[in-house]
């Protein structure tokens, strides 16, 4: 073989060395990084195993939310109007956090049942939302009842 | 009458996008000078009437002409002058014709300052640039035209642009991050051209690299502008949060600075051409991706439009277009771009080649993170997300990993190295780095982390080895002052961008591990300690703006009873949507940001409110500020203006003759 013959293979074995490890951690990462996604039906059903981080999606039952007089701690209920998931949250919630609302929140559900938040997501405006959020509120539709006028609103231009 | 202007103008503009995009490049193969020739009035043209359309839409906005349908979606007559102006990107019609305008720009630019290139390089160049914007223009057309009316009749008053947009964020960057990303297509219009002619040699690495510089500058300011942004409006005490939209122009970037790296082997050593050329492509690819991401409607976020499918369609197929060919194009033509490997296992070309290989992988690992959800989405059917602790854990090694060869690459030299010349030029680099790593964060934040002190062990790495190289390269000269002047800009350039890399790491490690943040709920005269801050609720009163009505909350500062700042963060209620909107108070330090963001008063008539210190926060961006400036300076280096006016010379002659020719 030419000497940089040689020297090519080597750079190219190194690449390849270089890429398929890169890919291997990668792929490794990512299988411990993935947060499913749930709506309260699939969560009451039990679908979701004992301790899992996970995000669960769906609308704020109205007349459910309850705040602390003395902290920073918020009670609410979240719904698809078929079940109903208690979440309970310590923090500042998002602007657009209204009953009514479709809204995600990230976390684990506690020994009593009780969805611990670490984090709550809400419609960042009227012609907003995120894809968890729609698809919360496409299946609280679905599910017919209280039929309101969110459904089209981020498909009307 | 005056939309229906702005629409003929857009029309206009296509039809001369046609003819850019065929007859200079069949020009150029044909030799037909006079064909060729057409390229830039031709590109002029195009500026020209997508620049009376951009200022047409303007108009509407100025006159508050709610017949147009993007008008009334995204102003109002209440909204602010300075708003009513950059409405015009506020959605995403008005926001594509930007994007096209600065395409347009960028090819006038070309066309302007393209003296030292022959002419049927030129043609090629802006001809594909044409192809390019004529996709745009047709895209814009037949599935986004901002100058559609509202029919029957327009509404008494627009729906008002979305308040998180009302900012001065807002103003800066949007156009600078699409400057930045289109300033890509002309570099892939180089590369383009290259695969065409089969030109591809040291003097088309001199053309193309100033353009990729600028572009590469523009873009890490326009980066910059997000994230600074989004760190002072959304109000999470975050400057980056791995969303699916912000990730296509760090991608960009990623690959933007492989490219420009690989430019330079290039240039100076003539070798990792089809591997320069491929970095064209790829980074020209983040950024149609980006478009495609926020314009398709496949997901949604801060960035996203309201959309329908057929927008997603369009571009995948341009997208698809642009990307394909011009692989296909590669596939056939790369074989014939012949590199020498005239170099060591040893050389600055193997560590720039490193620096490709990590810069590459990093990409290529957030587009996976980023594409992975939608792809698994698609197939399962099954909703996920990839949260930030994958990019962290993924991101954070390879960026460790990328700076320790930025140390080295600099003081090594081209085709061979010897090991134990580097290693004589940087051990006690190493050694003071690993000091002052230590030393550091202990001296300034009292505290002790591991992963701080190895990221400030690698600034001080990348600051002590640039001190080291300067002082090699200024040793032989007379004095140290005319050692420094015989230094050209391009290596200033390259110095000054890799500083900002050690402030960026300084900051991002900095803020990172000793930022505290605390949530709590104040009432009036209450304090309560963050840090070595006391923060003290004053009271709170109503504001009132010209499209808001909102309460105001005062808080003082105090540090060792000193008073340091007054912050006073707000809770507005845009007047003509309902939308409540919280405006953070940020106290803004070099050292140190003091940060309230408010939440919802209590019946009792407390606060909520979460505040926070961040150490050096401001040295991220800080350090995107050198970073471009570094692009910049090299950009402007001596021997592009050089080239230049040789070859004015030689073509005003050349030109004379042609002329001659044709007549």
């Amino acid at each position: 073989m030419k000497p940089h013959r040689k020297k090519k293979l080597g750079i190219i074995l190194f690449i390849a060395a270089g890429l398929s490890v890169a890919t291997g951690v990668t792929l490794f990462a990512l299988s411990q990084n993935i947060n499913m996604f749930f709506t309260p039906t699939q969560v009451a059903d039990g679908e979701v195993k004992g301790d899992t981080y996970f995000r669960i999606g769906g609308m704020v039952k109205e007349g459910s939310i309850v705040h602390s007089g003395d902290s920073l701690e918020v009670k609410f209920i979240t719904t698809d109007f078929v079940s109903d998931v208690p979440i309970q949250y310590e923090g500042i919630l998002p602007d657009l956090f209204r009953e009514g609302q479709g809204i995600v929140a990230e976390g684990k559900v506690d020994v009593a049942g009780v969805f611990q938040a670490s984090k709550v997501l809400a419609k960042h405006d009227e012609n907003y939302m995120s894809a968890e959020v729609k698809a919360a509120m496409d299946s609280a539709a679905a599910a017919g009842e209280k039929q309101k006028s969110y459904g089209g609103k981020s498909n009307d231009t | 009458m005056i939309p229906e202007l702005g629409s003929f103008s857009l029309i206009l503009a296509l039809l001369l996008c046609v003819a850019l995009g065929t007859l200079p490049i069949i020009g150029a193969s044909t030799n037909n000078v006079l064909w060729m020739s057409l390229a830039r009035p031709l590109t002029a043209g195009i500026f020209v009437f997508v620049g009376l359309a951009l200022a047409t839409l303007t108009y509407a906005f100025a006159t508050d002409d709610f017949s147009v349908q993007y008008v009334a979606q995204t102003s109002n007559t209440l909204l602010p002058a300075r708003y009513k102006f950059t409405a015009v990107w506020g959605g995403h019609e008005g926001s594509f014709l930007l994007w096209t305008f600065m395409l347009t720009g960028w090819m006038v630019a070309v066309s302007i300052f393209s003296k030292s290139m022959p002419l049927d390089f030129l043609s090629r160049v802006l001809g594909i640039l044409g192809m390019l914007c004529f996709g745009y223009l047709l895209f814009m057309l037949a599935t986004s035209n901002p100058f559609d009316r509202v029919v029957p009749l327009p509404p008494a008053d627009g729906a008002d642009l979305n308040s998180a947009l009302q900012d001065f964020g807002f103003i800066v960057h949007p156009p600078t991050l699409y400057m930045g990303y289109v300033g890509f297509s002309v570099v892939f219009a180089f590369a383009v051209a290259a695969l065409l002619s089969g030109r591809l040699d040291a003097a088309w690495a001199r053309w193309c690299r100033p353009w990729a510089n600028i572009a590469w500058a523009i873009l890490t300011i326009g980066i910059a502008l997000g994230s600074w942004w989004a760190y002072y409006e959304l109000g999470w005490g975050g400057w980056w949060a791995w969303d699916p939209v912000e990730n296509p122009p760090l991608i960009t970037w990623l690959f933007g600075t492989a490219l420009i790296h690989s430019l330079a082997v290039t240039e100076k050593r003539g070798v990792f051409k089809s591997w320069t050329i491929m970095l064209a492509i790829l980074a020209f690819s983040g950024s149609l991706l980006g478009t495609f991401i926020t314009r398709s409607g496949l997901l949604t976020s801060v960035h996203a439009f309201a959309s329908d499918p057929s927008r997603g369609f369009f571009i995948l197929g341009i997208l698809g277009i642009a990307i394909g060919g011009s692989l296909t194009l590669f596939a056939l033509r790369a074989p014939m771009l012949k590199s020498d490997f005239s170099f060591d296992l040893v050389s600055r070309e193997i560590f720039l080649l490193v620096n490709n290989v990590i810069l590459v992988v990093s990409a290529a690992s957030v587009f996976l993170g980023t594409l992975f959800p939608m792809v698994y989405q698609a197939v399962t059917d099954d909703l996920i997300s990839i949260g930030p602790p994958y990019f962290n854990l993924i991101f954070v090694p390879l960026m460790f990993l990328l700076v320790i060869f930025v140390g080295i690459g600099p003081i090594s030299r081209w085709k061979k190295t010897s090991v134990s010349f580097l290693v004589k030029q940087l051990s006690k680099v190493a050694l003071a780095s690993l000091a002052i790593g230590v030393a550091l964060p202990l001296v300034i934040l009292l505290e002790f982390s591991l992963p701080a002190t190895i990221a400030m062990s690698l600034s001080a790495w990348i600051v002590l080895g640039m001190i080291k190289d300067i002082a090699n390269k200024t040793a032989n000269k007379p004095d140290f002052i005319s050692g420094l002047r015989s230094l050209s800009y391009s290596y200033y350039g390259m110095q000054l961008a890799h500083f900002g890399i050690a402030l960026m790491v300084t900051g991002v490690a900095l803020t990172s591990y000793f930022s505290t943040e605390k949530s709590v709920l104040l009432d009036s005269g209450q304090s309560i300690d963050v840090g070595s801050y006391v923060f003290t609720l004053k009271g709170s009163s109503q504001v009132r703006g010209a499209n808001y009505v909102g309460e105001e909350v005062t808080m003082l500062v105090t540090k060792s009873d000193v008073p340091i700042a007054t912050l006073l963060p707000q809770r507005r209620i845009y007047i003509a949507t309902g939308t409540p909107s919280t405006e953070m108070a940020i106290d803004a330090g070099f050292l140190r940001d003091l940060f309230v963001t408010l939440g919802e008063q209590k019946e009792s008539g407390a606060w909520s409110m979460t505040i926070y210190v961040k150490p050096f926060i401001r040295w991220i961006w800080l350090g995107a500020i050198f970073m471009a400036f570094g692009g910049s300076l090299a950009a402007a280096d001596k021997r592009y203006r050089k080239l230049q006016k040789r070859t004015e010379q030689s073509l005003e002659i050349k030109g004379g003759e042609a002329l001659q020719a044709v007549s």
